[in-house]
């Protein structure tokens, strides 16, 4: 691909992307008064990085035994009420010592 | 001073998304250069689009030269997820979200800091919304430029446990307000159930990932929405 017709790709890709972001976010102005789309759109967060995360999560280190370790972490870090930084980082030692220990036995 | 110590602490939320985005975006610049672009072509990208799930995607489309129309509908089908939590975050935006800071601040609408952004306690101010994005910006395009230009320096084993980080992330949010709230906790099972089955289940593989968390996002919250509603701010008091 020519570098003008990659950079016409680049473009629009970020065209649709900006403007599905941007259309809802500058015109929806009012407060939502249904108690129903309320109790939607406080569920909805949750769902979606659970979504996200389950079954996902288990293949993002290239080893499901590392990722299952790692992700205990994270529960664990997270049910002890630790910041989002401690647990992400607490998550990744751990599958990285993981994959040390697998490799020294 | 009050507005500064919102920004700042927008600055410290953005923090741990900053550093997810860079191991992140560092994984993208390496499939990027792999796939022929120059370091400059990736972090432009990076930088205009800001999305994981959407940038793969057309970084895909444009290595293999496909036609416009699929760049359109796929960028489209994968980020609607983020019209959805547009129109969630307007809830939450205080008097000081004019029309100018809307279009700028909806520019960095991405998934984690949306679920930041939305787990704040009352309304966000424009001020606090700046710093949120400013590093987690910072750390995608720096990541992607590293990734593409030196890739291949750190060790695989380190590479693939950084790939984790967001995720951890995610369940540093989802767990703490689970805990407290059964709705929640049957919301989040209930969904975690669904993404399982549409994974698994060879009758659903014609689904794409993007479409389903879509799809089981919506259901969990739909049904936990209609069993149990939450209570109205005047209720709130008597049910805390």
């Amino acid at each position: 691909m020519s570098d003008a017709k990659c950079y016409l790709y680049i473009l629009v890709m970020a065209l649709v992307t900006y403007l599905i972001r941007a259309i809802p976010f500058v015109l929806f102005r009012k407060q939502i008064k249904s108690r129903f789309i309320k109790s939607l759109l406080y569920y909805l967060p949750y769902a979606v990085l659970t979504a996200m995360t389950i079954p996902d999560i288990f293949t993002s280190t290239g080893s499901t035994l590392t990722a299952a370790v790692g992700c205990l972490a994270a529960v664990v870090f997270a049910l002890l009420g630790k910041s989002l930084l401690t647990v992400a980082v607490a998550a990744c030692m751990a599958a990285f010592l993981t994959d040390l220990a697998m490799k020294l036995l | 001073m009050q507005k500064n110590s919102l920004f700042l602490k927008g600055l410290k939320d953005g923090i741990p998304i900053a550093l997810g985005y860079l191991s992140v975006s560092f994984g993208f610049g390496i499939l990027a250069a792999a796939g022929g672009l120059s370091a400059l072509t990736a972090t432009v990208i990076s930088l205009v689009n800001v999305t994981s799930a959407g940038q793969l995607a057309g970084l895909n489309i444009i290595i293999a030269a496909g036609p416009l129309i699929e760049m359109i509908l796929s960028e489209f089908i994968i980020n609607i997820r983020y019209a959805l939590m547009s129109i969630t975050l307007t809830q939450k935006l205080d008097d000081t979200f004019t029309t100018p800071r809307r279009m700028l601040c909806a520019f960095s609408m991405t998934d984690e800091i949306f679920a930041v952004a939305s787990a704040q306690k009352g309304r966000i101010t424009a001020k606090y919304f700046y710093g949120l994005m400013l590093l987690p910006i910072l750390g995608w395009v720096l990541g992607t430029f590293l990734g593409a230009t030196a890739g291949n320096i750190l060790p695989e084993s380190l590479k693939n446990a950084m790939g984790l980080m967001l995720y951890a992330m995610f369940i540093a949010i989802v767990l703490p307000p689970a805990t407290k709230s059964r709705a929640v906790a049957i919301c989040v099972s209930l969904c975690a159930l669904l993404s399982i089955a549409l994974r698994f289940i060879p009758l659903f593989s014609f689904i794409s990932p993007g479409f389903s968390v879509i799809i089981c996002a919506v259901i969990a919250s739909v049904f936990t929405a209609w069993r149990f509603p939450i209570q109205t701010d005047k209720e709130e008091a008597h049910n805390v």
